[in-house]
């Protein structure tokens, strides 16, 4: 039995270093290649010596696939491709394709300058890495050799993130990445076709949450910033560059602009510009909205919105200002904090999670008072807000997704072994499909029944198809031909053409079979009463009666003679070919219960 | 052929070359299939006469017969089809032969071609139900067709002409008709999607014909919902719908339990479960069509808006239901926390159902839909979901109300006129009222003035609700001065509907104090107008609210009572000696006194006839003011007043131009004179036009006056050109054409005549034989006469009159900022008027401008400028563009709204509402004596513009 093989190196039953190993068909793909936000050791990259302890990757891997930019799916790629050695292609999308390596280059930056680790991949080698990526488009088909194909289909999550389908002859699969099935205000929702793969591997980070709708969370994020700004405050929202900042800005844009407000939004130069520019270029990844406007104006040509510089921070009067990083630890945004906390009128709004240990998770857990570098003490007295703009898929989401895929097995990565518990229940109460998650390192198999194309020639199906019934599309139908297994292909084939092509001579094969009959009559009479018989039953087919005193059934031969030694039994001998088997048979069963007594 | 011996026999017919002929020798002078196909199309392009049509087709089927290539073929299957549409053309002769032609066909796309042209040929023959079945039969020959287009066009065919009829007297038709469902049913799984789509469509036409579809097919219907196509689903949907209208109350099975449901439950379930399908197109579909399944049981439709949240496993309250919590305890608005939305209870991991294959939060996923085509749709089924049932629109809001945030201003809007339309339903919570007051910031004049409506009648439930409205109104005014009116009307109808709740608000609106005089407020503060019109309709209702006002409260309130009387209402103020506290309040309210003082004026009027003349001017001009003034005072009357005074006023005109002395003097010696009564016959003139196009609700009593009045002008006219004019040759002309139109007024208005005794006309038509045979002089001289005897009229008045208005707001007039473009290229300039009381704004409202050299351009708005936001009310929105020459100087352009009227759509009694231009025109043939013209019905605005010369 054919089979598909998962191992997932990382993000098995764990949130961070996404990659997963898949075996289809003969063919082994690599799914992501990230990075671990929690480790500084080598366990922030996937072991890549399970793949091969001595040998270059790229013998074992026909391809790699790169869901998004986030860096817990494509952080540890240069490593991999450079450092380990991989030369084979490196699929992902067009925008992930631009934004990657600015994240790669900051990532390696952080690393390499401010923490001074040696040993880690130099800018020239995300630069090479990044040539060997090739660029796809969504539902495009890419054949990546000849058997194995490729498919993206729209996730939303962040600009760019794809689901990819890897299809080799009929078996499939299909990873999701990270996805987000409610629409926000810069990206649609993810969507896939009925593709019926063989097994979906699917994140889920919110496998036991069930989130309110967006809206709400929308209308209290901008009714905080209105009122803060009204009373003259100013909001400072910590963000990671890429994502949630687009959202909220257009969100802050647009309400901006429907409000007609005046006060200045700001935020911070560098990484967020250079991704703003990105954004405005791959207009056809966003959401309905921005798509059908951008003709007029594109909606991340932001009006209200522009470049902060550090010396707005001092300006008086209400503000607001998006600043990286997101979770206050450093940087700009931990730096206009510390001047804006005294004051009760301005406001800060985390919109996602924050680490244990960082300014961020401090001030979200009550505290007010926090100790800074250099004993300094500072007194938070500006309102702290949390709002939480995630852009995965909800346990509903997620259900919806398979409902729409129909996939027939399920393997859950990304999030954690408790929570996968519990979906992983559901969806095999809810779909009735065998639902699978893995550990890290740990193989799962799969068994997989693939239906075999086989090619048929258009005669034989005309042939076929016009001989009994009208084909009806409620019952299968029976047909006759040579199945010819030749150079990797399945042929369907006359038998004629199949004896033609192999150069064997056609025999023939008959069965025959006797039947005796009590009957004291003249030979003639019963050949007579066995036709009109046969003529009384199988009204479908042509029963004749032959000159020379034989019955023909269709194809069938029936003669009689008299027994040689008793002339009250009649012997009938039936003869027919093997294709007429089934006729044949029940002719001689039907002969065998004897003629009905002539009245 | 027989075709052929007509055209030699008959020479008229030869003259217009015949089409048959002509394509007879084409089609045999082609060559090569290519050829031939080009005739064809040719000769498609023009039209073919009725009586040439079977002759047509006969050669087109003999050629079709030799045609070896199976394009031309189908050429010629389109072909017929197309000939057999011909208006006048019974295609019945053709039917045999053109099911002959499908014996033999094996190509099939021609066999679908044909089977299309057999369609046409059904639907034109609709009273001949053997050729239908004959032609059904046909089809489900086809049907095991292996081409889905024969099979699809098999299907259509059945569904437009399968018998549909179920008490036919023979058996045998009953039969087929029974059949006729099944046949269909049975494709609905059809191996390719496209003839599925069709089985089901076939299936809906034939419900649309009045079949009514079996209960069966229901089970099978279900089934197609998980179809793999998108267009299966959709039909798929549909038929599931129509089938839960036929069956409400028929009991089904739910699948893998022993319950049972109502069908339509089921079916709502079914629905509410695809408007979370893959495709949106699907989902539209759903959406649209839930919001007209009312039967549904409300435990269903309750479902729809439900959303168990839960988080880590643990139940979570939604934010509505926080703030619901929130406003129950007492608490308002409390700056969220960290942890504030933390899950309380775990959940029984069992119990959460993931899927929920019913209703479960379809309007939930319907109003979060990526697409705002399914939002919106959703939103329209909400609305009408929650006019039928009270407890669900209760439910509902909170989800309304949050989409008043939506991303889409289209979505914005719909969701509040749907909150709208449901406001009698339901009462806002504090927290549902301060969303919605967020709004009225909204930078879009559609918007806010939609929320106003919405507010006008909303019921709030607190007086801090009031409170909050109030201050988000003035809010609103500052931003926005421009919505001044729609905020007071607002205002007052807020106000009028909750008394009690305003009156603890009143001191402190008013900021009086209980022991010190506060200062005066300005009078002419928009804003402490707005509070005022609250308060005064408040206490409309509430007799003891007066007491808690201070003196110059008071004082205001006579003012605004004079000057913004449709705001504020006649108050009963203790110890004052207004008016309205005169009246016994045993008065009804349609003998209001007002009213009495209108019927009683013209009462006096109307009984003049034995005043001398100058009392007659008097009396008249003194009415007319006093009419102008009550119409200015009385809103609900300003109509009935002015439509009166510009009758009196006619009259008035009439009797001083009679008066003049010129009729006494030898004609030659007072034309400066005559200039007073001919103008006067023009003003008459034009104001009955105004009378007769300008108000609503005039009925024909009173177009039959307003057209005598304007016959007596015209008389005035001729005889003042008469007596100002030598020669009697134009007056002959001038004679006749008046003659006819007293010709015309007495066929219009013959059963109106009765009524009409001793006056002008009455008398005229008595004389009529003579006018006709005597000279232009003697005509003239009998016209003058029977003016001068002839009794004034007594216009009744209708039920209800409203003159047209318009207002126009924007351009404001105000700026002194030059409009500047180069000449020779044009400027938009965006006009934004509001138009009440017109009926047809699409057909009659002009926009003019008029520049400084006096040349004027007229244009036509375009339909869709013009909104309905209520009725009698529009509101135009357009944009006009302006060129000229280069100027030396910025100068002021005049812009107008016209109303354009054409006298001859109300020469029947009766009037034609929105009939089109070219409808009119077919119904009255345009006489001589048709005028067209416009009526300017607003106040002009000046805009100041600057075209420079183009720079080189």
């Amino acid at each position: 039995m054919p089979e598909i093989k998962v191992t997932p190196l990382g993000a098995g039953q764990d949130v961070g270093r996404s990659c997963i190993l898949v075996s289809i068909a003969g063919k082994n793909v690599m799914l992501d290649c990230g990075m671990h936000m929690g480790y500084n050791d080598d366990r922030r990259f996937p072991d890549f010596s399970y793949i091969t302890q001595n040998g270059r990757l790229t013998d074992f891997l026909d391809c790699v696939i790169i869901s998004h930019f986030h860096l817990d799916h494509c952080g540890a790629l240069p490593y991999f491709s450079e450092m380990v050695g991989y030369d084979g292609p490196i699929y992902m999308t067009h925008p992930t394709k631009a934004i990657c390596p600015i994240l790669l280059e900051d990532y390696r930056k952080i690393t390499v300058d401010k923490k001074g680790e040696t040993n880690f991949f130099t800018s020239q080698m995300i630069k090479d890495c990044m040539k060997k990526v090739v660029a796809v488009h969504l539902h495009q088909t890419v054949q990546v050799d000849e058997e194995l194909e490729i498919k993206a289909y729209y996730a939303g999550h962040v600009l760019g993130a794809a689901m990819f389908q890897i299809k080799v002859g009929c078996e499939s699969v299909v990873y999701t990445g990270d996805y987000n099935m409610t629409p926000d205000r810069h990206l649609g929702a993810a969507w896939i076709d009925k593709c019926r793969p063989d097994l979906l591997i699917t994140e889920s980070t919110y496998a036991t949450t069930i989130r309110d709708s967006k809206r709400c969370r929308e209308r209290d994020f901008l009714k905080k910033v209105h009122e803060t700004v009204e009373r003259g405050g100013k909001v400072l929202i910590p963000v990671f560059a890429l994502g949630r900042a687009q959202e909220l800005c257009i969100l802050l844009e647009t309400f901006w602009e429907r409000m007609n407000l005046k006060a200045p939004i700001y935020f911070s130069t560098g990484l967020t510009e250079k991704a703003n520019h990105y954004y405005k270029l791959f207009i056809t990844w966003t959401n309905q909205k921005i798509r059908k406007t951008f003709v007029q104006r594109n909606m991340f040509e932001f009006k209200h919105i522009k470049a902060f510089d550090r010396a707005f921070a001092d300006n008086p009067g209400p503000m607001v200002v998006f600043a990286t990083p997101g979770m206050l630890h450093a940087g700009q945004s931990l730096q206009i904090f510390r001047k804006w906390a005294g004051n009760e009128k301005n406001m800060v709004i985390m919109p996602g999670y924050c680490v244990q240990g960082t300014v961020g998770h401090k001030i979200l857990s009550g505290q007010r008072k926090l100790e800074m570098e250099g004993r300094q003490i500072l007194e938070v007295k500006m309102q702290v807000e949390y709002m939480s703009f995630s852009a995965h898929a909800d346990a509903k989401g997620i259900m919806q997704l398979i409902r729409q895929a129909e996939p027939s097995n399920v393997l859950l990565v990304h999030g954690e072994a408790k929570k996968m518990e519990f979906l992983k229940q559901k969806i095999e109460q809810e779909f009735h499909v065998s639902c699978f998650m893995p550990a890290n390192g740990e193989t799962t198999t799969i068994l997989t029944n693939p239906c075999i194309p086989v090619d048929i020639s258009l005669g034989l199906l005309k042939r076929e198809t016009a001989i009994g019934p009208v084909p009806d599309a409620k019952k299968p139908k029976l047909m006759h031909g040579s199945l010819l297994m030749k150079d990797n292909s399945f042929r369907l084939v006359s038998p004629e053409q199949a004896l033609k092509e192999l150069g064997l001579a056609e025999h023939q094969l008959r069965f025959t079979c006797r039947v005796h009959i009590q009957d004291p009559r003249k030979e003639h009479e019963t050949v007579l009463r066995v036709y009109n018989h046969l003529k009384g039953i199988l009204k479908d087919y042509s029963v004749q009666h032959l000159p020379d005193g034989s019955i023909t059934v269709e194809s069938i031969l029936i003669q009689a003679t008299a027994h040689s030694e008793d002339q009250g039994t009649k012997v009938l001998l039936v003869s027919w070919t093997y294709q007429d088997e089934e006729l044949g048979s029940y002719l001689t069963s039907l002969l065998k219960k004897g003629l009905p007594q002539s009245t | 052929q027989q075709q052929h011996e007509d055209l030699s026999t008959k020479k008229l017919r030869l003259t217009k070359p015949s089409k048959s002929a002509a394509l007879h020798v084409d089609l045999c002078k082609a060559t090569s299939p290519a050829d031939a196909l080009q005739y064809l199309l040719q000769f498609a392009r023009k039209p073919v006469e009725v009586e040439s049509v079977e002759g047509v087709v006969r050669i087109l089927l003999e050629h079709y017969y030799k045609e070896n290539d199976a394009s031309v073929r189908l050429k010629i299957a389109s072909l017929l089809g197309l000939l057999s549409k011909t208006a006048g053309f019974s295609p019945d002769c053709i039917m045999d032969d053109a099911i002959n032609t499908l014996q033999n066909e094996k190509s099939h796309q021609v066999l679908a071609q044909l089977l299309d042209t057999l369609l046409v040929i059904g639907t034109k023959l609709p009273e001949n139900p053997s050729v239908r079945m004959r032609l059904v039969e046909v089809a489900c020959k086809h049907l095991t067709d292996s081409s889905h287009g024969v099979r699809n066009k098999c299907l259509q065919l059945i569904g437009c002409l399968g018998p549909v009829e179920k008490g036919v007297a023979k058996e045998a038709e009953s039969q087929a008709a029974k059949d006729v469902q099944k046949i269909i049913g049975d494709h609905f799984n059809d191996q390719d999607p496209r003839v599925r789509t069709a089985a089901i469509k076939a299936m809906l036409q034939l419900h649309e014909r009045g079949l009514k579809l079996q209960q069966a097919i229901y089970s099978q219907a279900c089934k197609l919902l998980a179809d793999d196509y998108e267009q299966v689903r959709s039909a798929a949907v549909q038929l599931i719908w129509v089938l839960s209208q036929l069956y409400p109350e028929s009991i089904v099975p739910i699948p893998s339990s022993n319950e049972e449901i109502r069908l339509v439950d089921d079916a709502f379930g079914k629905i509410c479960h695809m408007v979370s399908d893959g495709s949106w197109v699907v989902r539209v579909q759903a959406a649209k069509l839930l919001g007209s399944m009312q039967q549904v049981s409300s435990h269903f439709l309750e479902q729809t808006l439900d959303k168990k949240l839960m988080s880590d496993l643990r139940r979570k309250r939604t934010a509505h239901e926080r703030a619901k919590e929130l406003y129950s305890s007492g608490e308002f608005s409390s700056g969220r926390k960290w942890g504030d939305d933390a899950p309380k209870e775990e959940i029984d991991t069992g119990a959460v159902n993931l899927i929920e294959s019913g209703a479960c939060g379809a309007f939930v996923h319907g109003l979060e839909d990526e697409m705002y085509e399914v939002r919106i749709a959703a939103v329209e089924a909400l609305c009408m979901l929650a006019q039928s049932s009270p407890s669900f629109a209760e439910k509902c809001l909170d989800f309304l109300v949050d989409m008043f945030n939506d991303e889409i201003e289209e979505v914005r809007l719909q969701s509040i006129h749907t909150m709208r339309k449901i406001s009698n339903n339901i009462t806002l919570r504090e927290d549902q009222l301060d969303t919605v007051l967020a709004v009225l910031e909204d930078s879009s004049r559609d918007i806010r003035e939609a929320l106003h409506e919405l507010l006008c009648c909303t019921n709030v439930s607190t007086k801090e609700g009031i409170h909050l409205a109030l201050v988000e109104l003035l809010k609103n005014l500052t931003k926005y001065p421009t919505d001044r009116e729609s905020i007071w009307k607002c205002l007052k109808f807020l106000g009028s509907r909750h008394p009690t709740l305003v009156l603890p608000l009143v001191p402190e609106l008013l900021s009086t104090h209980p022991f010190f005089d506060t200062p005066e407020p300005d009078m002419d503060d928009p804003a402490y107008i707005a509070v005022l019109v609250l308060i005064f309709n408040a206490a409309k209702s509430c007799p003891t609210m007066p007491a808690l006002f201070s003196d110059h409260t008071f004082r205001h309130y006579a003012y605004l009572r004079d000057s913004l009387s449709h705001l504020v209402p006649p108050l009963r103020l203790p110890g004052r000696k207004l008016v309205s506290s005169a009246v016994s309040p045993s008065i009804t309210p349609n003998e209001d006194p007002s009213q009495q003082f209108l019927h009683q004026s013209l009462e006096r009027v109307y009984n003049f006839q034995h005043l001398d003349p100058r009392g007659i001017q008097e009396l008249l001009e003194f009415t007319i003011r006093d009419l102008q003034r009550l119409g200015e005072l009385q809103s609900e009357l300003a109509g009935m007043a002015d439509f009166t005074a510009t009758y009196l006023q006619c009259q008035l005109l009439l009797i001083k131009a009679l008066q003049e002395k010129l009729w006494n003097v030898a004609a030659p010696l007072y034309l400066k004179q005559n200039a007073l009564a001919s103008a006067a016959a023009k003003q008459i003139l034009e104001e009955t036009y105004k009378m007769e196009f300008m108000y609503s609700g005039v009925e024909s009593r009173q177009v039959v006056i307003i057209h005598h009045m304007r016959l007596q002008a015209k008389a005035l006219q001729l005889i003042v050109t008469a007596r100002t004019t030598r020669g009697v040759e134009p007056l002959f002309g001038m004679c006749e054409k008046f003659l006819q139109e007293v010709d015309s007024f007495q066929r219009c208005f013959i059963s109106e005549l009765p009524h009409m005794q001793g006056s002008f006309v009455d008398k005229l038509l008595d004389l009529m034989p003579r006018l006709v045979t005597s000279k232009p002089s003697e005509v003239v001289k009998i016209l003058q006469t029977t003016l001068r005897q002839s009794t004034f009229l007594h216009l009744p008045l209708p039920e209800q009159l409203h003159r047209a208005t318009a207002n126009i707001i924007e351009p404001t007039g105000e700026s002194d900022n030059p409009l500047r473009f180069t000449s020779g290229l044009v400027v938009a300039l965006d006009v934004d008027a509001t138009l009440e009381h017109v009926q047809d704004p699409q057909g009659t409202v002009k926009v003019q401008v008029l520049y400084p050299d006096g040349q004027a351009q007229l244009i036509h708005p375009k339909p869709a400028d013009f909104r309905n936001p209520g009725p009698g009310r529009h509101r135009l929105i357009t944009q006009v563009y302006l060129s000229h020459t280069a100027w030396t100087e910025p100068c002021q352009i005049e812009v107008r709204l016209l109303l354009a009227y054409n006298s001859n759509r109300s020469k029947a009694s009766t009037r034609i509402p929105k009939s089109t231009w070219n409808e009119s025109l077919e119904a009255f043939p345009p006489s001589e004596n048709s005028i067209e013209g416009t009526i300017p019905f607003s106040k002009p605005v000046k805009v100041y513009i600057m075209p420079k010369p183009a720079r080189r």
